[in-house]
């Protein structure tokens, strides 16, 4: 059973197409990247899914029922783009508070907080108060009061900012430690390379809409362009051959580029025949900063174009 | 529901747990008080200024002596041997403050002008009246001497009468005064609670709002309980306060030994007749005993609910659509504020007229009722027109918490756009 299922949800506004139509479904367990520009709809989306605003169409199906806001919420993990707390409350009083309003009695409240306190050593926090804390601290305060009700669904939106990289392993590790427990989780972010290290999933949304779907594996063949990166003892002087292309070297690392047609096989077949001792042998896929890029810039200037013609 | 409560909870807490909790509950009642009492002996040590007037009376007005005023401390020195044009010029150099010059005027006429008191800057009011006095006096004198009457049979042709109101069925007396001051600062006391709680409750959204909490809580409470949770808290604050004034003044009221009035002489002084037995202060303590304190706190204590429900809820509104600006602030609340300062105006016509249309009307409008009503409630007020002013109070509340939580849903979650007008009314009509 899948933890959530989005259908072909839409929030239209006066100005805007936020949310268009957009499906997607997460697993238990699974670390799902969404990513998209500024201005894609992600908040909008994310909003939906927290109960925070209403679809205009379509369902939402949490834990195989469709998903109640009221009871629901109970089960969500939320780490808005624009965190804050209390300034003048304690830090201690607030974390029992927030856990509280997700539900838990306050007994338990104290425990989990004092438990999560204890594991990301904040216990001399307890008394201070939030506009004592550096942002680091307040950013790691953040993440705790949104695991702290245990939630089956964690959505974090640019968790590790302001974060530095001894307290970013830290929660990136929790996180992963989350994952494994069971939990879900939703990773927003534009930092690319943290998408690539923790995510397992990803879709992309532009424009309101989901423009790409699947595992950070299979998106990523997807969009490969069969280059390769093969290494020499010594290079050899002329090279042509139609199986591929060299567009780049560097010292005894030749980048290559294959040919309609051909396989990587055929490349090392030709070092072989050219007697070039080769040390290694492997392919460059794109990152995903690149596939994001080539994804998102067109858009606009399609959608401009469509609109004058329409005019 | 539970939810509500916690966020009740929080709020009330959060602010009654504060070091300035305690100095704004007692502290500041202490200043403002002290603040009026340094206000009153200023205003009453005025006559203790004195001054060296320097008079030349060519009319013989003034010889036979001066009537000063009792308040008056300064001191009037004739000059005979000098012209009054030279002492124009000269009177500060020799040492006087003013110099009054009485020219010969004709006491017989109805009007005597003519009388110049020349000073280097304007004569206070008080001091320029004081001497007008003096000289009003000494005018009376001579046309009574010249109509032949003494002092005496003036006094006991001149009258100065007093009316009793006589209120309601048991002739309570005394009443019109204390009923006017009290009505006034009934209407006075929750002018400043709507305007003071509601403005706090604008900060504490806000707050929420600033410090980008709100999407957090959002997601564990509907807006609607947030919103709730905060006026009710603050307006728990509110009640606290009361409570601790109440609490204190009935303790001073137990240390200090106040006059107390034995039952049977209140019904004595009812009936007419006995009123020489009964000083001014007794008038008082006798009014305040007489009103109709049950119907005053009920009243005062729905309104006071009411009026902060009401205005609460629109503070919370343009609290949530305001971003950093301050001055946002400012220009967002005025619309709020002005039926409130409205309804303090229509308040202070209630106590001179408290029967006119305006009032009627005012004590009945909701957005107005909370503050006019409490001061008309001393008047009889017929029993269906606050029934239909308690009615519509309670509709508009629910109405306006219905509206206002739609906007505030909608601005809570906006950060860093100007919201119009325009807007928040789309807001507010839009379906959910």
């Amino acid at each position: 059973m899948n933890r959530l299922e989005v259908k072909h949800l839409k929030k239209y506004y006066t100005s805007q197409k936020a949310v268009d139509d957009i499906s997607f479904t997460l697993a238990p367990g699974s670390i799902f990247g969404l990513l998209g520009p500024n201005g894609a709809g992600k908040t909008t989306l994310i909003r939906m899914i927290t109960g925070i605003l209403f679809p205009d169409e379509g369902e939402i199906i949490f834990d195989g029922q469709p998903f109640n806001p009221d009871k629901d919420v109970a089960y969500i993990g939320y780490m808005p783009e624009e965190k804050g707390l209390y300034k003048k409350m304690k830090i201690g009083d607030q974390a029992i508070y927030l856990a509280q309003l997700k539900g838990l009695s306050k007994s338990e409240a104290l425990e989990r907080v004092k438990h999560w306190f204890i594991k990301f050593e904040m216990q001399s926090w307890w008394n201070k108060k939030v506009e004592d804390l550096s942002k680091g601290m307040q950013q790691k305060l953040q993440f705790v009061t949104t695991v702290l009700n245990d939630p089956k669904l964690i959505i974090l939106d640019e968790p590790f900012s302001g974060l530095d990289p001894v307290n970013s392993n830290l929660i990136k590790d929790e996180i992963n430690n989350l994952a494994k427990q069971g939990s879900s989780i939703i990773f927003s972010t534009h930092r690319m390379e943290q998408v690539e290290e923790i995510c397992d999933h990803i879709i992309l949304v532009n424009k309101g809409q989901k423009i790409l779907d699947g595992s950070v594996t299979a998106v990523k063949h997807q969009f490969k362009e069969n280059i390769f990166s093969i290494g020499l003892e010594h290079n050899p002087e002329n090279i042509s051959t139609p199986a591929f292309e060299v567009i780049n070297s560097k010292g005894h690392q030749l980048i290559l580029k294959i040919n309609e047609g051909y396989k990587p096989n055929d490349v090392l077949l030709y070092f072989l025949q050219q007697q070039a001792a080769i040390n290694s042998f492997h392919e460059i896929l794109p990152s995903l900063s690149d596939i994001f890029i080539k994804l998102v810039e067109g858009t606009p200037l399609t959608r401009q174009f469509q609109t004058t013609q329409n005019a | 529901m539970n939810k509500i409560l916690l966020v009740i909870q929080r709020e009330y807490l959060v602010r009654v747990k504060k070091k300035s909790f305690l100095f704004t509950t007692i502290g500041v009642p202490i200043i403002i008080i002290a603040f009026y009492a340094i206000m009153i002996a200023i205003g009453a040590s005025g006559g203790h200024e004195k001054h060296r007037i320097a008079v030349i009376d060519e009319a013989r007005l003034l010889s036979n002596g001066m009537e000063k005023a009792k308040s008056d401390a300064s001191e009037y020195v004739f000059i005979d041997n000098q012209p009054a044009d030279s002492l124009k010029v000269n009177y500060k150099k020799l040492g006087y403050d003013y110099f009054l010059y009485i020219p010969p005027v004709d006491i017989s006429q109805e009007k005597v002008s003519n009388i110049q008191l020349y000073s280097n800057s304007p004569v206070a009011v008080s001091q320029k009246g004081r001497i007008e006095k003096a000289i009003n006096n000494a005018i009376e004198l001579r046309r009574l001497q010249s109509a032949n009457l003494s002092r005496e049979q003036y006094s006991a042709i001149r009258s100065d009468v007093s009316i009793d109101n006589i209120t309601g069925k048991e002739q309570k007396k005394g009443v019109a005064m204390v009923a006017t001051i009290v009505s006034f600062a009934c209407g006075l006391l929750i002018y400043m609670i709507m305007l003071i709680y509601g403005t706090m409750v604008m900060r504490g959204v806000m707050e929420e709002k600033i410090s980008r909490i709100a999407e957090v809580m959002v997601s564990s409470v509907k807006p609607f309980q947030l919103m709730m949770g905060k006026i009710i808290g603050i307006g728990a604050v509110g009640l606290t306060q009361f409570a601790i004034w109440i609490i204190l003044i009935a303790l001073i009221g137990l240390i200090l030994p106040f006059p107390s009035i034995d039952p049977s002489a209140i019904a004595q002084a009812g009936q007419a007749g006995m009123e020489e037995n009964v000083s001014k202060f007794d008038t008082v303590l006798l009014g305040l005993k007489t009103l109709p304190w049950g119907m005053i706190l009920f009243c005062f204590i729905f309104y006071f609910i009411g009026g902060y429900l009401l205005y609460a809820s629109m503070f919370a509104a343009i609290g949530s659509v305001v971003s950093e600006d301050q001055n946002e602030a400012q220009s967002m609340i005025f619309p709020v504020m002005m039926p409130i300062v409205l309804g303090f105006v229509i308040m202070t016509k209630a106590i001179s007229e408290p029967g006119s249309p305006l009032v009627v009307f005012g004590s009945i409008f909701p957005l107005t009722s909370p503050v006019v009503m409490v001061g008309r409630i001393m008047y009889d007020v017929p029993i269906s027109q606050l029934i239909f002013s308690m009615v519509s109070l309670v509709l508009s509340i629910l109405f306006f918490a219905w509206l206002t939580a739609k906007i505030y849903r909608t601005g809570i979650l906006l950060y860093g756009k100007k919201v119009t007008w325009k807007e928040m009314m789309r807001w507010a009509i839009r379906k959910s």
